[in-house]
């Protein structure tokens, strides 16, 4: 039987990055659910596959004054300009093999279909994606571990986080089976980072639901951004920001941190731009 | 690349991308329909002509 | 050995030498061929491509060969649509130039995709709001005519023209030969735009995105512009080289300045609108999306300034103004500069939106990337010159190419020869003086 959710949701995240402390569960996790492959030699970071990786940033400052934060970036899961779903990756795809959800908000990778051109991944400007450029081999008995909910990917295409959609399919199938298939509990429906996370730091679930505890902390712009047309769903949380937000690709992905220097980290600024603008970009919004 | 395929759409998108395909496909297909064709008959015409 | 096989009259090195020849280059071709099959039988780990790099030194080859292969629509787009006649004399060449890079760009497109197999997909399920879409289908169907446009001459090989069919055959192709070249200047318009739009809708790369008409970015119409430009450049080095390597003269004078002179035009109109381009993509664009024009030529050891100087004012302006002056187009050491120049030119603008697109960081903590390609990359990427070089002089030897290559050599013959008797005359006159 076909299951169809009518009501759209839009599944996103923030994360805390005052809260975060680099401890890499999220990662840890990530891996372990994904069945993500790993080498022997993981000193090659620009080919290791990480779909959730931590950044380390610093403020640039010497001792006394130095600062220090962990980014967790998973797939942004854009929805493009104006938020119509062209994300610059699925945009991009020759071969139809990543799609935005309308219905979720979810960029998804279609492993079985993706030929491995590798567009995608020069359109992404987050990194995200990631290339099979091995076959996956697991230590011996480790595939025993693989968990079942997830298809491994072969060599030769593209991989990147899909915000645990397994994990959104059970959630789906059991309000389904509890005869409202339009709600999805919170609780119900999180990613692994989310819940591997000993700070509590990824705050997880859908931002159309103002229930919803991601909801209250972004609080998302129904609007266009005044400033530029291409960007909606701004947040109105004057201490959460996106990353390249200036350039449309409106991600589903906030970032909270009450220090400026983080959310000025999170998009490119010219000189004294910031200063200008930042009561608008990051700080508070005009739609406040 | 066919309607039967599940991401086709009835679109704008699709109906120029194709059309514009199809139709220069179909131009190379004719031409060469025709040049083989006449060809071959013109090799008939000569066969005849040395009986 | 194969003296049947040669076209009539025309003189060809001894059958040994050629192949001795054709064996040296075909090393090359198998070192290129040992590469593909490591890299079909390993996977792409075999080059030193990673995650930041997943477009390097394959799609610049793409784009590059396709660009300078751009030489063979627009001249036939000449021939047959603008009538240009004169051009009917280095036609054939810039189509076998144009099959040359087609087929190598199709052969390293199958090279570098991680599911070779699954290369289909691309047409069977197609997104038509993909520029490489667009690229893979116009391409292909282009080859397509390619191959048409190159068969006639193929029929016209001695033996192979004795077959009636094939005679009739070859015949009524040039009859509709403008209806195919219509159709390949339409794709190609299409698929060298496309291969612009690869780089220029990319919004999340502030170096490579481009506002532009439309769902079609400025890079769109200025890799078409480009290609149809630089095209003819390199349509003329390479007449030029096999000119060097045969030691005869294939095109007339006046063919190579016509053609010279129609790619000057091109590329001055061409380099006015890239400067256009870059000036507003640096003050307008660039701005807009928090960056500093500086962002994209700083902070890292190989891309300054100096990159946007050599495309532009180097291997642009110049050979541009070279091209259009009758003085100095005529002159062939400065013609030969301006062809190479632009050839470079085109090829360098390639590089700059594949592999610096992609060497430039975007999220303010991100770093460059720098990248040098594996050993088989680049064996795999010289493989389609070597194949190339083969068929250019297959061709050569067995085609009739180049339809002055009689009038412009045995002429000569027979004018030496006509002097030579001359000269006797003259002896044997003065002789008969001395005698009375």
């Amino acid at each position: 039987m076909k299951q169809e959710n009518t009501k759209t949701h839009k599944f996103g995240m923030v994360i805390d990055l005052d809260k975060c402390t680099g401890c890499g569960s999220c990662m840890v996790s990530c891996m372990s659910e994904n069945n993500v492959p790993f080498k022997d030699d993981e000193s090659d970071k620009k080919k290791s596959i990480t779909w959730m990786r931590v950044y380390k940033l610093t403020n640039g400052k010497s001792f006394p004054d130095t600062e220090m934060v962990y980014l967790p970036r998973p797939c942004q899961h854009c929805a493009g300009k104006g938020g119509h779903g062209h994300s610059p990756c699925v945009s991009v795809c020759p071969a139809t093999a990543t799609d935005y959800g309308y219905d979720t908000g979810i960029v998804s990778q279609i492993y079985t279909r993706c030929f491995g051109c590798r567009y995608c991944m020069g359109a992404c400007p987050y990194h995200a994606r990631y290339f099979n450029w091995w076959d996956p081999k697991w230590p011996e008995g480790m595939e025993k571990y693989l968990s079942p909910s997830v298809s491994p990917r072969m060599r030769g295409v593209v991989e990147k986080c899909s915000f645990c959609y397994h994990r959104y399919q059970a959630a789906r199938d059991i309000a389904y089976s509890q005869g409202d298939k339009n709600e999805i509990p919170e609780e119900n429906y999180q990613t692994a980072c989310t819940t591997a996370c000993p700070a509590g730091a990824i705050v997880f679930g859908d931002l159309n639901n103002p229930e919803h505890k991601v909801h209250k902390i972004v609080n998302p712009d129904p609007h266009p951004d005044t400033f530029n047309k291409h960007v909606v769903g701004k947040s109105r949380n004057p201490n959460v920001f996106r990353l390249l937000e200036r350039l449309g690709t409106n991600p589903k992905v906030y970032y909270l941190s009450e220090r400026e220097w983080v959310r000025k980290a999170g998009d490119n600024y010219r000189e004294g731009e910031w200063d200008k603008i930042k009561n608008h970009y990051g700080a508070t919004s005009t739609h406040g | 690349m066919f309607p039967f395929s599940f991401e086709w759409v009835w679109d704008a998108g699709h109906l120029i991308f194709f059309g514009g395909f199809w139709y220069a496909v179909s131009i190379l297909g004719a031409g060469m329909t025709y040049v083989i064709l006449k060809a071959a008959y013109e090799t008939m015409c000569d066969g005849e002509e040395h009986h | 050995m194969d003296s049947a096989l040669i076209p009539e009259g025309a003189k060809r090195c001894s059958f040994p030498k050629f192949y001795a020849g054709i064996a040296l280059v075909g090393a090359v071709v198998l070192w290129g061929v040992f590469a593909w099959i490591l890299i079909y039988w390993k996977g792409l780990n075999q080059t030193n491509m990673n995650d930041y790099y997943g477009f390097a030194l394959w799609i610049w080859a793409d784009l590059a060969i396709i660009a300078v292969g751009g030489g063979a629509f627009f001249t036939g787009l000449l021939k047959y649509i603008f009538k240009i006649d004169e051009l009917k004399n280095i036609i054939n060449f810039a189509v076998i130039i144009g099959f040359i890079c087609y087929s190598s760009a199709l052969l390293i497109l199958a090279i570098d995709i991680g599911q070779p197999l699954r290369g289909w997909f691309i047409f069977w399920h197609a997104n038509v709001h993909s520029m490489l879409t667009e690229v893979a289908f116009c391409l292909s169907a282009y080859f397509a005519v390619l191959t048409i446009e190159f068969i006639p001459n193929i029929l016209e090989n001695r033996q192979a023209n004795k077959v009636p069919f094939f005679r009739h055959l070859a015949h009524n192709m040039h009859g509709v030969m403008a209806v195919f070249a219509a159709a390949g200047a339409f794709l190609s318009f299409f698929h060298q735009g496309s291969l612009g739009g690869v780089a220029g809708v990319m919004f999340g790369r502030p170096f490579a995105v481009r506002e532009g008409l439309f769902i079609w970015p400025w890079t769109f119409f200025l890799f078409t512009w480009s290609a149809a430009a630089f095209g003819p450049c390199f349509t003329l080095l390479v007449t030029k080289i096999t000119e060097v390597i045969t030691g005869k003269k294939l095109v007339s004078d006046k063919t190579v300045h016509l053609l010279a002179k129609i790619s000057g035009w091109m590329i001055s109109t061409y380099i006015i609108a890239k400067i256009i381009d870059t000036i507003y993509w640096a003050t307008v664009t660039v701005p807009s999306l928090g960056f500093e024009l500086s962002h994209f030529y700083s902070n890292n050891s190989f891309y300054g300034y100096s990159i946007l100087f050599i495309e532009i004012i180097l291997c642009g302006v110049v050979p541009g103004a070279i091209l259009i002056m009758k003085s100095t187009r005529e002159n062939p050491t400065l013609r030969l500069v301006a062809i190479i120049l632009g050839t470079i030119g085109v090829c360098l603008n390639r590089w700059v939106m594949v592999l610096q697109v992609m060497a430039v960081p975007v999220m303010s903590f991100d770093t460059w990337a720098l990248y040098i390609p594996s050993w088989q990359e680049v064996a795999t990427t010289i493989l389609p010159i070597a194949y190339g070089i083969i068929l250019i002089a297959v061709t050569y030897r067995y085609l009739p190419v180049f339809p002055q290559e009689h009038e412009l050599n045995h002429a000569n013959e027979a004018d030496t020869v006509k002097k030579e008797v001359l000269t006797e005359d003259a002896i044997i006159k003065e002789a008969v003086a001395a005698t009375e």
